[in-house]
Order: structure tokens, then sequence, then C-alpha cells
């Protein structure tokens, strides 16, 4: 099993339209998993039907039993997250601002703060289009960890596919190289940086590149809308080339990519015989042969 | 004023909005302040003919171990609540990313043995251009927490630009960087463009907006490609749409060169005019 990671650092270059695609075309030799968590759409492409619904629990929140409260302020003198604030009789908890951290809970001189361990997700496991499993899930609204969130999603694909003894897992992670990029990319065996032909695409790639090598991870890219600018798809290719990163696809600036999503397709099942379908495709099958040499 | 422009998705025009209207607020004679705080990937910069004027170190306050006095009890990995400290036999090892900086485990070690000490996270940099300043928040990289930062550039926004309107470019999402750049703003703008993918996340966003009882506002961008969803989304939930912008090849020209756009293409502009008039009229 090869775990192949499509990251992109700028949001709205085409990580989801492509990772989509990818796993249309994997057909049921895939485990397919949404690491977006934050604004998970990947379902959308894939007819994803949510068979089966798990809750997520993580983090907790502190809650102040105005009861017990003596409302002398230990907790809000301790708090370094701005968490609580005073009523009259009592105290109270923001539960916005609440990191879980306990540490007001402990030094309550009356003991009159419980922590709670809080549902902040959901996690699906769906059948999609082409016959394979898919595993994607959702934040609660105004929630936090969204790496741990990350990395269940990613640990119920992984075990699904060795379960069912399948070739790849294709994961589809989020913009930014923070907290939920860093949790989707532990284990992959590729990672494919979904860059465009933009300044802010080659500023975003450079950093999201420089994560990536920090763990020393396998690398290729995929250059999309390279035609809107030349110089810039220029200045692109001599980083990567620099880099020693190959890559695989240069995608032009097509319509075809928002037409697809507005009528659900992966732009691969949108039009079989188009020059895109014929160039994703050929990324796809180069994506099977670096992993197999590697 | 405080106004976030956010979204759920990703490359919907947050930077490319956020940019060109404090451009223009600048041109029309406003006090206005740009600050990018989607410090994951910052490229306001790009956009805007400026120079770096300040730059300063953030830091995140992270438990130092000192052996001296330390009686290896045990107490702060028992304290920390996210593992962020490890009591082995002979030492005590402290995992800096993991590290909410609570100083649970600092305040309670009985011989005060784990000092807080500041671990640097990235950089505030202010930028002055012709008519405004922008400042940025820039995450090192391998950083995992990015809100310490995004509130560290508000509060260096708020000290150095107290009476400036302030424009704030939020991180794409909608957890918790999002919500550190909108929870204190006066309005937010929601990016979003008129697909399945646009609609799906503009409802998310939505939604934590609502758990901040934060107003919002939408601009749809890339308008005429697509379908008529976010439209109707919008009317049932009573959501303003502010503008919509036209769906453009040569603004996406304009924006891969890095350039501003309202200068040059007079549909754009337009769109910024609504925006400007829907600002106003708010309270």
């Amino acid at each position: 099993m090869r775990e192949i990671v499509v990251i992109s650092g700028k949001g709205g270059t085409g990580k989801t339209s492509l990772s989509a695609s990818f796993a249309y075309l994997a057909k049921q030799d895939a485990v397919v998993c949404d690491c977006d968590v934050d604004a998970a759409n990947m379902h959308l492409l894939l007819d994803a039907n949510f068979k089966e619904q798990r809750d997520f629990h993580s983090g907790e929140l502190a809650i102040i039993n105005p009861q017990i409260c003596t409302n002398c302020g230990d907790c809000f003198d301790v708090c370094r997250f701005d968490a609580i604030t005073k009523e009259t009789d009592f105290h109270v908890v923001d539960a916005i601002s609440c990191e879980g951290c306990h540490y007001c809970s402990r030094i309550c001189p009356v003991e009159a703060i419980t922590m709670q361990t809080q549902k902040t997700g959901d996690i699906f496991i769906s059948d999609i289009k082409n016959g394979a499993k898919m595993i994607h899930a959702k934040l609660g609204f105004g929630a936090e960890n969204s790496g741990k969130l990350v990395s269940k999603v990613k640990q119920i694909a992984k075990e699904l596919a060795l379960k069912e003894d399948k070739s790849y897992v294709i994961t589809d992670g989020s913009p930014g190289i923070g907290c939920p990029v860093i949790s989707s990319l532990s284990g992959a065996n590729l990672v494919v940086l979904v860059t465009e032909a933009t300044v802010s695409g080659l500023h975003d790639l450079q950093r999201v590149y420089q994560l990536t090598k920090t763990f020393n991870l396998n690398v290729v890219c995929i250059i999309n809308k390279y035609d809107l600018n030349m110089d810039v798809t220029k200045k692109i290719e001599i980083y990567l080339e620099e880099q020693e990163v190959a890559v695989i696809a240069k995608l032009p600036y097509d319509e075809d990519f928002t037409k697809a999503v507005s009528v659900a397709k992966p732009i691969v099942e949108f039009d079989e015989n188009c020059k895109l379908t014929e160039q994703i495709s050929s990324s796809w099958e180069k994506i099977k042969i670096i992993l197999k040499d590697r | 004023m405080k106004i976030t422009i956010a979204s759920g998705k990703g490359g919907t025009g947050k930077t490319t909005v956020s940019s060109n209207l404090t451009t223009y607020l600048a041109s029309l004679g406003k006090k206005v302040v740009l600050a990018d705080l989607d410090v994951e990937e910052p490229n306001s910069a790009l956009f805007i003919d400026s120079t770096l004027v300040n730059t300063k170190v953030s830091n995140k306050m992270i438990p130092q171990w000192n052996a001296t006095d330390c009686l290896l009890c045990g107490k702060c990995e028992e304290v920390c609540n996210f593992n962020a400290i490890l009591h082995l036999p002979e030492e005590i090892r402290v995992f800096p990313e993991l590290c909410h900086s609570c100083y649970a485990c600092s305040e309670l070690c009985p011989t005060s043995s784990l000092p807080m000490v500041a671990e640097k996270i990235g950089l505030i940099n202010e930028y002055e251009s012709e008519l405004f300043s922008m400042v940025e928040g820039r995450l090192d990289l391998g950083q995992e927490m990015s809100i310490p930062l995004i509130a560290q550039t508000i509060e260096y926004v708020d000290e150095h630009f107290p009476e400036h309107i302030k424009i704030y470019d939020a991180p794409p999402g909608t957890s918790c960087p999002v919500i550190e750049a909108s929870r204190y703003s006066d309005f937010v703008i929601l990016i979003t463009e008129a697909t399945p993918f646009g609609l799906n996340d503009l409802k998310l966003a939505v939604e934590t907006m609502k758990v901040l009882n934060q107003k919002v506002g939408v601009i749809i961008n890339r308008y005429g490609i697509g379908d008529d969803g976010v439209e109707k989304y919008c009317q049932d939930e009573n959501i303003p749409i502010i503008t919509k912008i036209k769906n453009d090849r040569e603004v996406a020209k304009l924006y891969s060169n890095g350039e501003l756009i309202y200068n040059k293409i007079e549909h754009f502009k337009n769109s910024l005019d609504e925006i400007i008039t829907f600002i106003g009229g708010l309270k």
C-alpha cells in the first residue's frame, strides 16, 4: 500500500479536482481520503453516500459550576487564553477561547470546575461512484484540533486499505503549511504539489515545498493554469529544477475545471476524451511508476 | 472599523479583493491599513509596491527544563494536557510544537524548574507603500500553531494604527485560524465562487460565523461561471450579496502577475465601489 498526498500551499489551485480525478482513475484499487477537514468537498465530486458515521472527540472544555463557585478569581488569574470572565456571583468560561488546558480546574480551591470532553467532528466512511471507499470528515463549527482529526481520518483510510489489500491511499490535503497539513503529510510515500502560474502560487509552492523537505518526502509537482502566465511558469520550472523536483504535468487554464465541478464530476469523468483528461491520466500513470520504483 | 475578508474555500479571491480594496480606499484619501493574517501563506505583499519598514519577532512561550533543582517528581507531565512534556527517569523533555503555552507545568512545578522562555514562531513585517501601510504575519516553516501569531499581528496593527480602518485578509478554512482572524472584527465579508464547492464551503463559513455571532455579507467571485446555488442560498438565509465580480480571464492574468486590478479593469472597480458603499452603510 502506497499513500499519495496532494497539497498546494495556496488554496484554489485544483487540488481537489486532481485528487478526485486520480481517485476516479484508480477505480477500486484505492481508498480515498479527504484531509481538508475544515472545508471538505471531495465528496461532492465522487458521489459519497455517507454510509457510516463516527463521532470524533477531541479536546476538553472547562465548565464552572455556578452553585459551587465562590467567585475567588483564581481561575481568571491563571487562564492564559482570556477564556474566563467574571459575572456578578460567579465566573464563566467562554467555550471558543478555552483551550482545554485543565489549569483552572486543577487549581480551583473548591473544585467547582470540571473538564468535559468535546465532540469536535464527524468522520464518514462512504462508498463512492467508482466502487471504492472514501474516508472524509467534518470538523465542528469553530472547533480546534483539525490536525488530530486529519490523523484519525488517515489512520482509518490506511487500516481499510491494508485490510482490503488496496494498492493506494489517495489523500486530498488542505491549504497552508500549519497543523492539518503537517498531519496530512505523515507517512506519505509521494507528495503531489499542485501549483498555479501566479505569483502567489509560486510563493506558496516554495514554502510548502520547504516544509516537505524538512520531512524528507518524495515530491512531484503539477503546474496548473500554466498558460495564464508563461513568465511565472518559467520561474516555477527553474525553481523546481534547482530543487530536483519533477514536473509530471502542465495543465492549461481551462474553464472545464469549473464546469466539471458544477456538475459534480471529476474532470476525467466530465469529458473522457479531452486533452485535460489525457494529461491527467498520464500523470496518474507516472505517479504509479514512481511509486513502483521506490 | 475592522473588516475581515474570509472564505471557506481557498483561492476564491480574498487577497485579490483585500489588496485592491485597501489600495483603492487609500487612493480615495481614507486612513486604512491592510493586515495579512494568512500567516501560513501570506502573499498580500506580492501585490503592493512597498518597502519593509519594520520587523518584529513573534514568539510563543514554552517551558524550558532547568535540571539543577528538579526533583523529577513528574508533576509537570501530569498537569500537561497536550502531551508536550515527557517525564523520563533522569530527564524532563519538552516538545515545543505541542505546547499551548498554558503555563500550568511552569507554575505548578514545586521547584520552579520549568521557567517559561520565548521561542520564535514567526515574524511580523510592516510594509509601507506610497499611500498606506500593510502588516503581515509570517509563520516559520514547521511551526504548527498559527493562532498566537495571528493574535500578535492583530495586536501589532491595533497598537500602531489605532485610528485606521482595518482590512484583515484571513486564512482559508473554517477552524481556529479563521476564528482568530474574525472574532474581533465588526463585519466579515465571505468571498465565494458560484460552484458546488464554493457553496459547500460558504455554508460552513456562515455556520462558523454564527458561532461567533458575526454579521456576514457575501461577494460572489468569478460570477457567470457555475450555477445559481450560492445566490439561492444567500436569499434563503437573508445574507446580503455585496457584489458579484465577473468571471474574467484578464483579472486572473493581472493577478497571476502580482498586479492590482481595479485601476485597469472597470467592472472590477465598479465591484469595489459596491463594496465601499456597502461598508459605508454599516454601523
